[in-house]
């Protein structure tokens, strides 16, 4: 059986939507960034297999980026949830509600 | 075999993916945690499967050994009873999956419109060496390589002075 570029693709578009999905369902912010990071691997996975059908090196070039990318975000993004739990006492979306009227 | 390999491999990364998000059993977050883990390294193993060695290497050093670290460190420090008490409301996940499904539909039907050129030109390998000619030697990637140590040092500061206790002391 022949695996070609369309298995890639759609394997990366399910797993981008079950990040999707996290990320709007859940209410506790930590897992909204492991959707978060779901959804960045599944590009990352789409990047390579453009690469390895392409014969071209520049797709695995950019997953570097993306990597170095979500590494960042990760950091800022867990330290934003250790300042709002030293704030609010929890992690939930719906409990950050500081400029309500 | 890569048929197989892929099948198996793919079947794994989808479902440690949906128990990430949505586990039946248990809320804690530290299973989802976990089950990024296996996630992460199922990728990893389509990154091999698609002569991708030093980008599956990085992987598992990156997320399987920094980032889900991180994680589970932030989990230990804060308080998760109350989660567990978290009711899931209805409208949410139908939110959720109304949202998931309209994304999957929009990308896989624009998959199919665009017509695949399953061509399979030469293979290349993704070895370190080939990667480090391709960032090195042509020089089209050596500005954004710089630039983006830069962004992890930005990084490193702001979420130092951002998770910091006293301000005023740093």
């Amino acid at each position: 059986m022949k695996i070609g570029i369309e298995h890639y693709l759609i394997l990366s578009a399910i797993l981008f939507c079950i990040g999707l999905f996290g990320v709007i369902a859940r209410r506790n912010l930590l897992i909204i960034l492991m959707g978060v990071e779901l959804m960045l691997n599944a590009g990352n996975l789409a990047l390579v297999a453009f690469s390895r059908f392409n014969g071209n090196l520049d797709g695995q070039l950019m997953v570097f980026f993306t990597i170095t990318v979500a590494a960042a975000e990760v950091a800022v993004g867990l330290a934003l949830i250790v300042s709002i739990y030293r704030w609010f006492k929890a992690t939930g979306s719906d409990d950050l509600t500081l400029m309500k009227l | 075999m890569e048929g197989i390999l892929f099948y198996i491999i793919s079947a794994v990364a989808v479902l440690c993916a949906v128990m990430v998000v949505a586990n039946p059993f248990s809320k804690n977050p530290i299973t989802s945690a976990l089950f990024l883990v296996v996630t992460i390294i199922s990728l990893a193993g389509l990154f091999v499967l698609l002569n991708a060695f030093f980008i599956a290497i990085v992987q598992i050093l990156i997320y399987a050994g920094a980032v889900v670290v991180l994680f589970l460190f932030v989990l230990m420090l804060i308080d998760l009873n109350e989660e567990q008490k978290r009711r899931i409301k209805f409208a949410t996940i139908i939110s959720g999956l109304i949202g998931a499904g309209a994304m999957i539909y929009v990308i896989i039907s624009a998959l199919c419109k665009s017509g695949f050129s399953s061509a399979n030109k030469n293979a290349i390998e993704g070895s370190p060496s080939a990667l480090g000619n391709a960032f090195f030697s042509r020089g089209e990637f050596l500005l954004p390589f710089e630039i983006v140590s830069v962004l992890l040092l930005v990084a490193i500061c702001g979420s130092i002075y951002i998770a910091a206790k006293d301000k005023n002391k740093l």
